[in-house]
């Protein structure tokens, strides 16, 4: 078993009384892409924005690889919908993380540009957002996200905004650089399918507020994952079973 | 993905899209032409345009001679407005504590009659090109802040959210994102602006100036030139017409993915 990198104990957050996060205690291990499933509105974002920095934690502890955040974030985060910038070219997109770091504007295309083809992306460098399919954006907002180079990747509903056909085969290029990249991720979604085909791991979380209702491992090795298959739908289904069990029993 | 070539419209597609304006025009023209010339009105209380027109090419000298001040001080006044507009609107972006204080001033600004203040600037400041860009400046600024402003608000919040999580700084953020989402929202003030800024160049002159299209038309006006005064008043037309076309091919210049992104313009 290897390293944990980040771990979160007793995490929580209200806003004006309102309670978002209660006592959440995660663990995500290096290597490992561990997805966070719950319903809409139960403050999947908060907790995002609670490791960006974006909002501060009322309680509990942050620790990555051992060691308290610092000012160095080692996450690089990619939000739900693409925030692609319309009036920067792709390429310039995808070299924001860099250029924020410090990164000099021709470093950083270098860096970028032999990515391109891998990401499915050859070709558009010069292209605005606007021209680009929604599959391609969400795939120049990944490479914006991993060419930052942290140690670990947050993935906001990556996927949602999508068409159901265009999704899966996003799903499925995932996995392909996921084999290929030893990237450790966390991800938000509400689409269990997702979430077992993508995860080691699952947590599920209760709606508002968020509380860890139970965790779920994914033992089907990423060689052989097929979303049809018994063992994958039968996690698929204990899963839905808890989600839905609580939602009618609040 | 293919594209349409952005400036290649076809003529005469061109000319279907004005055709009716066109014809709007010319009824118009024809029917005041009919109307001077028949109803034996004398040609200093109503001309006719083609008065008008032969009159303005025979003076053609003297206009030409008093638009370039206008114009002078049309662009010059804009350009000290935009800068000023531009520094307060970083000013109150930075500290919004600002936006309540300057906010109140600005406005009351904006309700000030032109034409009691334009006589008064022109007593304080003389009959140079300092109280026209004053007076042009008075009339575009508060737009053009009001746009600055409303653009830097339009950021989305995604992105914002987005560079904070790379650990970008306030400055940053405002270089990165909030000053480029401002742009068409500077942009469709600067189009709006840019005509009041002439208007208020010929008002600034008409209160007092050595030369310029506002002096000129207040001379013809006492002269009992009426042909004069429309002829110096489709001049200022002109000038207009140019200014803002200049100002949409700036636009398009500077935001060459607007064009490909119609739906998000404001």
């Amino acid at each position: 078993m290897s390293a944990t990198r980040l771990e979160l104990s007793d995490v929580s957050k209200s806003f004006d009384g309102l309670a978002v996060l209660d006592r959440i205690s995660l663990q995500v291990r290096h290597g490992e892409f561990v997805s966070i499933l719950g319903p809409s509105g139960a403050g999947k974002s908060t907790l995002f924005q609670v490791l960006t920095g974006g909002v501060a934690r009322d309680g509990g502890q942050v620790r990555f690889d051992g060691a308290a955040l610092g000012d160095n974030s080692p996450f690089a985060f990619m939000p739900q919908r693409d925030a692609l910038m319309p009036w920067r070219r792709v390429v310039d997109n995808t070299t924001l993380g860099l250029e924020v770091q410090g990164v000099s504007r021709v470093a950083a295309q270098a860096r970028v540009t032999p990515l391109f083809a891998e990401f499915g992306l050859d070709g558009f460098e010069q292209h605005y957002p606007a021209q680009l399919s929604g599959g391609m954006r969400q795939r120049a907002a990944l490479l914006r996200t991993v060419v930052q180079d942290r140690p670990m990747l947050l993935l906001d509903e990556p996927f949602g905004a999508l068409d159901a056909l265009t999704r899966s085969g996003m799903q499925r290029w995932l996995m392909t650089m996921w084999a290929q990249h030893n990237w450790t991720a966390l991800l938000i979604t509400h689409d269990v399918r997702e979430a077992v085909y993508l995860s080691d791991r699952i947590y599920t979380l209760t709606a508002r507020p968020a509380r860890v209702m139970r965790e779920f491992a994914v033992p089907i090795p990423r060689s052989r994952r097929d979303l049809a298959s018994a063992e994958a739908s039968q996690i698929e289904a204990e899963i839905l079973h808890t989600l839905l069990n609580q939602q009618q029993d609040p | 993905m293919s594209k349409p070539p952005r400036f290649a419209r076809p003529f005469s597609r061109l000319l279907a899209n004005a055709a009716p304006a066109l014809i709007a025009v010319e009824a118009l023209v024809l029917a005041w032409e009919g109307y001077a010339g028949l109803s034996g009105i004398s040609p200093t209380t109503l001309p006719t345009p083609s008065r008008v027109v032969s009159q303005a090419i025979e003076h053609r000298g003297a206009l030409l001679e008093n638009t370039i001040p206008t114009l002078g001080a049309t662009v010059f006044g804009f350009a000290f407005s935009l800068v000023v507009a531009f520094t307060f609107s970083v000013l109150i972006d930075f500290f919004t504590p600002l936006r309540r204080a300057l906010m109140p001033v600005f406005v009351v600004s904006q309700t000030l009659p032109l034409v009691a203040i334009a006589p008064l600037i022109v007593l304080w400041f003389g009959f140079g090109l300092a109280p026209k860009i004053m007076l042009v400046a008075l009339v575009t600024f508060f737009p053009m802040l009001v746009a600055l402003l409303q653009g830097y608000a339009a950021t989305d919040r995604d992105i914002e959210a987005l560079l904070a999580s790379m650990g970008a700084s306030r400055a940053t953020l405002f270089r990165l994102a909030r000053l480029p989402s401002a742009l068409p929202y500077f942009f469709a003030g600067l189009r709006i602006s840019i005509t009041y800024a002439v208007v208020g160049a010929i008002f600034a002159e008409y209160a007092g100036a050595a030369k310029g299209l506002g002096i000129y038309m207040l001379n013809a006006k006492n002269n009992f030139r009426p042909d004069l005064v429309l002829a110096a008043v489709s001049v200022s037309a002109v000038l207009t017409l140019a200014l803002f076309g200049a100002a949409m091919v700036i636009e398009r210049l500077a935001t060459p993915w607007s064009q490909r992104d119609k739906g998000r313009r404001p």
